[in-house]
């Protein structure tokens, strides 16, 4: 086998095995390791809390990466063992059991963890998180009862929305008066609330958790206000933390997250990477570091790092424009932006309608399309992508998403 | 020539494609993926393939014609 440089890919999920690939497309010819603390071949996270927890897409169907797409690509799998140690000075990763693996370039992919619930572990207590999270609220799910659902965000949204369409009856529970609002703004917010109520799924907006009492099948969540729900089966989506305490004593700069510069280096560790929701960069356009937990920023910012591994001389800055989907219900939710920087809204569309297509077009700082929010209505989200990242102006943005939603109007007017 | 394909059924509208690759993908009214070319250069592809794995449904490839 011939002796490259060795590129060490830590963590299995999507950031690692895009980074690991795109190492490949850019040219990258010596060794890439990927380890990865699970046995299980590397799967897709966004489907755990939707098709896979449903029950409607199997193990497979999420895989990430076969062993044989990691042989043809040359991926070396180390699946199974967790990484325990970054030995910065020394250029090691050293994997539980002792192992060492020399590399010449390291990428940090590990993700983050749900947040536990602070309310103590029980039967029949979930989070949704990992395959064996969502395999285990399955069958849960399963079962008749009440299901309660603690966190009004997009995890519990979804999983709200799946126990729902498994016929169970659900409560969602979040102390914030319009969970999502703190994304989308109060006004918006408020619309999402009421796809759950239009769904039959009750919610309790503005109270908090007390206490979880009981095990699997007779659960009490006890709320702020004194009330008392019963339940079969809790879901806890309350957030997440970076995976980053197994570099505790790397000596590189952690703070909520891997500290790293423009180019996803960790900061004096140039040969230090980061990727995905472990990694907090410096990024260029917002003049602040970023961290940032969504399928899509952890896709783009492996083909970075994989761009700047291979090509040292060409290295690019990482300055994403923000984009996010949530499928609840019937809706088809995609956000793109920041929302919750912007001064003001313009809303599209109806979405108090049965079934709405409509968007919400948010004006940034400067004047500017700083970020939209569409529900059933993938153009007019990828007109608005584009014209954010062009910077393109509030008003020039109305204008083309209000002549976006006339336009089938027109085609049906003219005459063939 | 590498040749692009797509899952026009698996398609969710996500979008993601016409952001590394504007000039390979777009999406119509629909919010169904739009091929506009079938054959890619060997230069282009690895950017296009970078592309195409940034769908979350994997609806994209690019093959050896």
């Amino acid at each position: 086998m011939t002796e490259g440089p060795t590129v060490v890919v830590v963590g299995s999920s999507v950031g690692g095995v895009r980074t690991a690939q795109a190492l490949r497309s850019e040219g990258f010819d010596g060794r890439v390791v990927l380890v990865g603390e699970e046995a299980r071949l590397p799967y897709d996270k966004p489907p755990l809390s939707k098709q896979f927890l449903a029950g409607s897409w199997n193990a497979e169907r999420v895989t990430l990466l076969t062993e044989a797409a990691a042989d043809k690509a040359r991926i070396e799998l180390r699946l199974g063992v967790a990484a325990e140690r970054l030995d910065v000075a020394g250029r090691q990763v050293v994997l539980a059991g002792g192992e060492r693996l020399d590399y010449d370039a390291v990428v940090i992919a590990t993700g983050a963890a749900a947040r536990p619930s602070p309310w103590g572990a029980r039967s029949g207590m979930h989070v949704v998180r990992t395959m064996a999270d969502s395999e285990c609220l399955q069958v849960d799910l399963r079962r008749d009862g009440h299901v309660v659902v603690v966190g009004g965000g997009f995890i519990g949204a979804e999983v709200a929305a799946t126990a729902r369409s498994l016929g169970r009856d659900v409560t969602v529970v979040d102390p914030l008066p319009a969970p999502i609002g703190r994304v989308v703004g109060a006004e918006v917010g408020a619309h999402f609330a009421e796809l759950h109520r239009r769904h039959g799924v009750a919610t309790r907006f503005g109270t908090g958790v007390e206490s979880v009492e009981g095990d699997v099948g007779d659960l009490r969540v006890v709320l702020t206000d004194g009330t008392e729900l019963a339940a079969s089966t809790v879901v806890v989506g309350i957030g997440a933390s970076p995976n980053d305490g197994w570099l505790a004593d790397s000596g590189l700069l952690v703070e909520n997250g891997v500290v790293c510069d423009e180019f996803c280096r960790a900061v004096d560790a140039p040969a230090v990477h980061a990727v995905g929701d472990v990694a907090r960069w410096f990024h260029p356009d917002h003049g602040e570091h970023t961290r940032v937990e969504h399928w899509t920023n952890a896709v783009d910012q492996a083909v970075c790092v994989a761009h700047n591994i291979a090509h040292p001389d060409d290295l690019h800055a990482y300055r994403p424009v923000e984009y996010v989907w949530s499928d609840q219900y019937d809706w088809k939710i995609q956000i793109v932006g920041r929302p919750h920087r912007a001064t003001e809204h313009h809303l599209v569309g109806d979405p108090a309608a049965d079934k709405p297509r409509f968007a919400a077009l948010y004006r940034g700082r400067e004047g500017q399309l700083g970020a939209a929010v569409t529900v059933n209505w993938p153009k007019a989200l990828v007109t608005c992508r584009r014209l954010v990242t062009a910077g393109a102006a509030f008003g020039d943005a109305v204008t083309q998403i209000d002549a976006l939603a006339a336009a089938p109007a027109r085609t049906v007017a003219t005459p063939a | 020539m590498p040749v692009l394909k797509a899952d026009f059924e698996a398609c969710q509208g996500y979008g993601n494609c016409l952001t590394g690759a504007p000039d390979a993908y777009d999406i119509d009214d629909d919010g169904v993926v739009v091929l506009l070319k079938q054959e890619i250069t060997d230069e282009e592809r690895p950017r296009i393939e970078e592309a195409a794995r940034s769908c979350p449904v994997s609806a994209l490839t690019v093959e050896d014609s």
